[in-house]
């Protein structure tokens, strides 16, 4: 019942914004297609603005995780969070999840394929692939479009946001699905 | 702090390829990575190109602006820097919008012009303003009501009920924005107390 609503809602949410806003502008006198196109013009310039800013920060992750440090820094981390009701499998989701958001979901797929999206460790994946977000890209996105170098507290901030994230994910899944 | 993050990042990247005996991966890695760097912002042209578009229209027709209006008593305390009928608030509000209904490529873009319309407020040019990392402490914790690929990956596996994890992703989101928008208060007053 919830899965029909709320697939429903994903397949109409962008159709409907592509209806109404634009039939909207009409009665509202806007000429729609000038100010499309003067709108698209500016994302163009913005999305070609933030590749030096990618490109720096996606060779150093990638770098990183292909070298197989995340074993190491997960060997380290595991018996402290084994403790807290985390089980090691998913740690590297947790570890990646700030800076690479296709990585994570591949890891996220792969640890539903072998345990089965309805054990303990399919579902505590998928709850912390919907809690936390990509922070590295969306600061290195988001300042790169505006030419900001100087992060000052945000990068701790968003960190701080993903850790709490998996920690409540941990707690709230040991709770409901254990 | 983010100099160091991104040296660690390669640096350990590198030591640890080189003890594990395989650095070729490192060239591979990193050239594969800045073809790939290149290939998202291509992927994202045509999408900014069509979200701001939109946006634009929704703009002229004054709907951003009735939005914000909408939610302008909580905007108003979030970004105290950031005068009230400023049009960064409208963006602000559909990027996060956007966010909790899981259209990620509708948010990035709305994002990206949130960022550039809060840039004309912000002196120091390459330096973050306030507004601008209390917008992204938002950004990086949005409680998302609809995880709509994990959703889907779930249900492809077979699960017995794909939506069941998502009051548990509203309760860790929730907590989540809350520290985030606590410590980017906390963090705001003390950057400013120190500047007195």
């Amino acid at each position: 019942m919830l899965h029909t609503l709320l697939s429903l809602v994903s397949k109409w949410a962008i159709p409907v914004l592509l209806l109404v806003v634009p039939i909207y502008g009409y009665f509202k006198k806007v000429p729609v297609y000038e100010a499309f196109v003067e709108g698209a013009e500016e994302g163009f310039t913005t999305a070609i603005k933030i590749i030096p800013f990618l490109v720096g920060m996606m060779v150093a992750i990638s770098v990183f995780r292909a070298s197989g440090a995340m074993d190491y820094v997960s060997m380290i981390l595991d018996p402290i969070t084994s403790r807290i009701g985390a089980p090691s499998e998913v740690l590297p989701l947790a570890i990646m999840r700030p800076m690479s958001g296709s990585a994570v979901l591949g890891m996220a797929t792969e640890l539903m394929r072998v345990y089965g999206p309805d054990s303990f460790i399919g579902r505590l994946s998928s709850v912390m692939q919907g809690t936390t977000d990509t922070t590295f890209f969306i600061l290195t996105v988001y300042f790169g479009s505006v030419g900001i170098k100087k992060y000052r507290y945000a990068i701790v901030t968003g960190l701080t946001a993903d850790i709490t994230g998996f920690l409540a994910s941990v707690y709230i899944c040991n709770l409901l699905f254990r | 702090m983010l100099n160091v993050i991104w040296l660690l990042l390669l640096a350990t990247g590198i030591v640890v390829a080189a003890l594990n005996g395989n650095i070729e991966v490192v060239t591979e890695a990193a050239l594969g990575a800045a073809k790939g760097a290149v290939e998202v912002c291509f992927d994202l042209v045509g999408v900014m190109a069509l979200w701001l578009g939109i946006m634009k229209i929704a703009e002229k027709g004054g709907l951003v602006q009735s939005l914000a209006r909408l939610l302008r008593p909580i905007t108003v305390k979030l970004f105290p820097s950031v005068p009230s009928h400023h049009p960064a608030m409208g963006t602000i509000i559909l990027n996060l919008s956007a966010n909790m209904l899981g259209l990620g490529n509708a948010a990035t873009p709305f994002g990206m012009k949130a960022m550039q319309e809060l840039q004309e407020l912000n002196q120091e040019s390459d330096e973050a303003s306030e507004a601008m990392c209390t917008f992204l402490a938002l950004n990086t914790s949005c409680i998302t009501l609809i995880p709509a690929t994990i959703i889907a990956v779930r249900f492809s596996f077979n699960s017995a009920n794909p939506t069941e994890i998502v009051g548990a992703c509203i309760f860790s989101t929730a907590i989540s924005m809350v520290i985030a928008v606590y410590l980017d208060y906390w963090f705001r007053t003390k950057s400013r107390w120190r500047k007195k």
